[in-house]
This record gives C-alpha cells, sequence and structure tokens, in this order.
C-alpha cells in the first residue's frame, strides 16, 4: 500500500467515522473527554499503522476497536476505573433504545453539543470538534479568536456538560421542538464552513463538512417533518449545495452567481429544494410565519429558478430580504440585503445603504469585497482597489482570494 | 443528583400571598414526584454577617461577602436525574415565585 492511498483512506475514514466513533465511545463511557481523546489516539495509530499494515476490511470497527481500547487504558493509567464505570452507569441510565428510536447515534451527541444550558458559542465549537471532527485550530480559525481561547471554550463547555450532568439523549418529542433551533443555528455555521472553508492550504470547499451538515439536517427533517425551519434549513443547503460545481472554477477560482454555468447546477438537489420552498410557502399561506431559514431558502429558490442571471427576479429577492431584516437586523442581513439592492436600484442606493455598516462590518471580509465591487460599478478605480486589498487580506478562502486578486488586478 | 436552586432577585420583598399560593403548591409537586430535598426563603443580605477565622482570631463583618444589585433570596434543593429535568422544575419554580433562577449541581 502506497502512503498516498493509506493517507487517503485516513481522510476518509475521518469524514466517515469519527463521530460514530465519538458517539459511541461517549455512549459506553459517559464521557466526552475520555471519548475524545480515544478517537484522536484512534485516528493517530491509523496514521503509523494502516501505511505498513494496509487499511482494515472495516475501518470504522477499526477505529472503534482501537479507540475503546485506549480508553480503557486510559481509565486503568488513572485507576479511577470503578468510579468512571459508576459516572458513565449513573449518567448513560436510560435503558437502551431500539435502533429505530435512536435514529442516528451521532444525533444523541449533536442534541447534547447543542445543550441549551451551553452558550451557542461553546455548542457551535463543541458540535465542529466532537462531531463534525475539526481540530481546535480549525475551529478558531473559523471564528476569528485565538487557539488557546477555543481549546479553553471546548473544555469548559465538556466540563460543564460533565459537571451539571447534561443527559446524553435525544429530548423527548415534547421538548424537541424547543432544542431544535439551537441545532440548526449549529448545523447551519458547520455547513457554512464547508462551503467556504478556511485556512490557506484547505480545499475552497470541505465537501466532508457540507455533506455532514446535509445529512444531520435530512435527519432531523425525517424526526421532525412538521417543524417548518428543518425543512427551511435543509433547503437552503440542498440549493446552495446544488451550485457546488459551478461555484469553483478549475483553476481554483470563486465564480460569481452571474457567471456560474447553470447547466451544471444540480438539477435533482434544486428539485428536491425546490419542493420543501414550496411545501413551506404553502404553509405560510395557511398562516405559518416562516422564520429565517425558509427566508433564506426562498431567496435561493428565487436564484435557481433563473434561466440565466438576468432573468432573477431581484425585486422578489429584495422583498424577502426586507423580511429578513425585519426578523434579524443585524449588519450581515443588511449587507446581503444591499447587494440585491444594487441590482435592483444601482450600486448608488447600495453603496448608500451599506456604509453605515463600516465600523460593525469592518473585519468581515465580505463587506469590503461588495464594497469593493459597487465602487468598481461606480468607476470610483482607486477606493475599488482598497477595498479589495482590504478582503483579499481579510479573506480566508483560497477560491475567493484568487477571485478577488483576479478583479483588482482587472481594475483600471 | 442534586441541584441548587437558587432564588435571585433584586428586593428583599416577601413573596406576594398569591405567589406563596404558587410556591407551595410548586413544593406540593415537587414531594409528590420524590424531587424535594429541602428549601427556605433568606431575609435581606443587610442582615448577614461574615465570619472568618483562618487567621488568629475570628472577625466578624456586618453585610453579606459580596455586595451586588441582585442576591439570593431563597432557594431549593432538588433530587433530579439530569439538568433536563433540574432545568424544567427551576422553570416551574421560576413561574411560581416569579423570579429569576439559577440552577448549580452539587459535587
Amino acid at each position: 500500500m502506497s502512503a498516498v492511498e493509506a493517507r487517503e483512506a485516513i481522510t476518509r475514514a475521518h469524514n466517515e467515522e469519527w463521530a460514530r466513533v465519538v458517539a459511541s465511545l461517549t455512549r459506553r463511557f459517559g464521557d466526552l473527554d475520555i471519548a475524545e481523546e480515544a478517537a484522536a489516539e484512534a485516528f493517530a495509530t491509523a496514521v503509523q499503522r494502516w501505511p505498513a499494515d494496509g487499511v482494515p476490511p472495516n475501518p470504522g470497527g477499526w477505529l472503534t476497536t482501537t479507540a475503546t481500547r485506549k480508553a480503557i487504558d486510559r481509565i486503568r493509567r488513572e485507576s479511577k476505573r470503578e468510579d468512571k464505570q459508576k459516572e458513565a452507569r449513573l449518567w448513560c441510565d436510560d435503558p437502551p433504545e431500539p435502533p429505530e428510536a435512536i435514529g442516528d447515534e451521532r444525533l444523541r451527541l449533536i442534541f447534547t453539543c447543542c445543550h441549551p444550558a451551553l452558550a451557542m458559542q461553546a455548542r457551535v465549537a463543541l458540535t465542529l470538534r466532537m462531531v463534525a471532527g475539526l481540530t481546535v485550530p480549525e475551529i478558531a480559525r473559523a471564528f476569528l479568536v485565538q487557539e488557546a481561547a477555543m481549546g479553553q471554550r471546548i473544555t469548559r463547555a465538556k466540563a460543564k456538560i460533565k459537571a451539571a450532568r447534561i443527559p446524553y439523549r435525544v429530548p423527548s418529542a415534547e421538548d424537541l421542538p424547543a432544542r431544535i433551533s439551537g441545532v440548526l443555528a449549529v448545523l447551519y455555521l458547520v455547513f457554512n464552513e464547508g462551503y467556504l472553508a478556511t485556512g490557506p492550504d484547505t480545499d475552497p470547499v470541505r465537501h466532508d463538512l457540507i455533506a455532514e451538515a446535509i445529512r444531520l439536517a435530512r435527519l432531523i427533517r425525517a424526526l421532525m417533518p412538521e417543524d417548518g425551519e428543518v425543512a427551511g434549513l435543509l433547503a437552503l443547503m440542498l440549493l446552495t449545495e446544488a451550485r457546488r460545481t459551478a461555484r469553483v472554477s478549475p483553476d481554483g477560482e470563486l465564480v460569481a452567481l452571474a457567471d456560474q454555468d447553470r447547466a451544471t447546477w444540480d438539477a435533482a438537489l434544486i428539485a428536491e429544494g425546490h419542493g420543501l420552498v414550496r411545501e413551506r410557502l404553502a404553509a405560510a399561506a395557511a398562516g405559518a410565519a416562516p422564520g429565517r431559514y425558509q427566508i433564506l431558502a426562498a431567496i435561493s429558490a428565487v436564484h435557481t429558478s433563473a434561466r440565466d442571471a438576468g432573468d432573477t427576479d431581484w425585486s422578489q429577492v429584495v422583498a424577502l430580504y426586507d423580511q429578513l431584516v425585519r426578523l434579524d437586523p443585524s449588519p450581515i442581513v443588511v449587507l446581503n440585503r444591499a447587494i440585491a439592492v444594487a441590482e435592483l436600484d444601482g450600486p448608488e442606493e447600495a453603496l448608500a445603504a451599506i456604509d453605515p455598516l463600516e465600523h460593525e462590518l469592518a473585519d468581515y471580509h465580505a463587506y469590503h469585497a461588495a464594497r469593493a465591487d459597487l465602487l468598481r460599478r461606480l468607476g470610483r478605480g482607486r477606493e475599488s482597489r482598497a477595498a479589495y486589498d482590504k478582503a483579499i487580506e481579510l479573506a480566508g478562502n483560497t477560491a475567493e482570494v484568487a477571485y478577488l486578486t483576479r478583479r483588482r488586478d482587472q481594475l483600471e | 443528583m442534586q441541584y441548587l436552586v437558587s432564588v435571585i432577585d433584586d428586593t428583599g420583598d416577601l413573596a406576594a400571598p398569591e405567589q406563596q399560593a404558587a410556591i407551595d403548591a410548586f413544593d406540593d409537586r415537587l414531594k409528590a414526584n420524590g424531587h424535594w430535598v429541602f428549601a427556605g426563603g433568606l431575609t435581606v443580605p443587610g442582615s448577614a454577617t461574615v465570619v472568618d477565622n483562618r487567621g488568629e482570631e475570628a472577625m466578624f463583618t456586618d453585610g453579606p461577602f459580596l455586595e451586588s444589585k441582585e442576591f439570593l433570596v431563597g432557594f431549593w434543593i432538588i433530587e433530579a436525574d439530569d439538568l433536563d429535568v433540574a432545568l424544567k422544575l427551576a422553570a416551574e419554580g421560576s413561574k411560581a415565585c416569579d423570579r429569576k433562577i439559577e440552577v448549580r449541581p452539587f459535587r
């Protein structure tokens, strides 16, 4: 076996098996710390052994067995075996459920990581570490915080789960709706990290994260078919994912929506996404107030319904953004609305709308990129160049940096 | 597992009669369902005395150890299987006494 083949097998196993290994060890040992550390050790062992020994026929099983052995070693080393096992029994005292009720072992993990008693930032960090298997430096970069601070955030969250005994289970049917929105926010952040991956050596799109986010969204949709926001988020993800191949050029540059080859969009994903949006439009017509994911999905549906960019119903897009601003008047929503306004009313209007955001979005690359584009369209080349420079400096996504650099260098 | 369910307030006012009735009913539910360990109401922080006998001589200081706008006015100690159960009970308690509540696990 070549080193390359082994490395590919390990990457694939990491994408497919990490969360399963962590989830099953957490269930067995009742301790996220032990599960996380043992899973990481098992993957490190695979990195050492697989190139020489070959990839085992069942990589997931091999990893779970290896991780379990590592966990038992650790518990013995700490010579607290009795205590740990007692704790584990107490913590996971609910009787074993039939597999169909569990749905997916990872769902337990995600509901625990997204528990409302944890701060939102902690939920996201914990889910990315425990469920998505990102490393602490990757998570720190995704949220623009120091590595040490991110490590601490995760450690504190795990300590609280243990000390306060946040249960390791899928909430009861009665509690499910209230618990779902925190989970959706986390999944959306995971999806976005996959969609616009950061890191100088990271692929511009991390399919593993996107696939994980969509897979979990589908699972939750199956659990909660009545929930509009679950349907909305899944539709939004599908309609975004449908455009993935068109979004990055063969030489690794971001392709703007207007310039994408719409023939390469995934028709099946679009059809599925549009079906979900239609379902929610019918519900809205019957009086259900749409939440932000449903509105974002509807905006995405308008874009994916247009045969070409010139056909886009921008007044519809702006109307949907107006609805979204009423729900969530955050600067990023105002920025995105302004980008649509530029198409409907021209770049001058849009620039006036985003200028007041300068202070709040000073460190957000998309703000500077949007500004650079508007200034370019207004023929203000020197200011546009400065804005492109700022956007390039702040952008973490390699495809985006390539796109922005080309646009800047095309300025007169 | 036991949790300290602290009642937080910025006045030392006694519970109004309808609140007291709601608290009594909540206490009864705690007892009926096996969650009850102990509960009590406290007087204002101004009635507290801090004692420090770590040195050679016991020191007595008038007032609470921490001056703050909001303070502890009462508490429940409850028995609950996990935090989800404790939080649900605390939400009932908060509604009953019409005050903010902190839930904190015992070691």
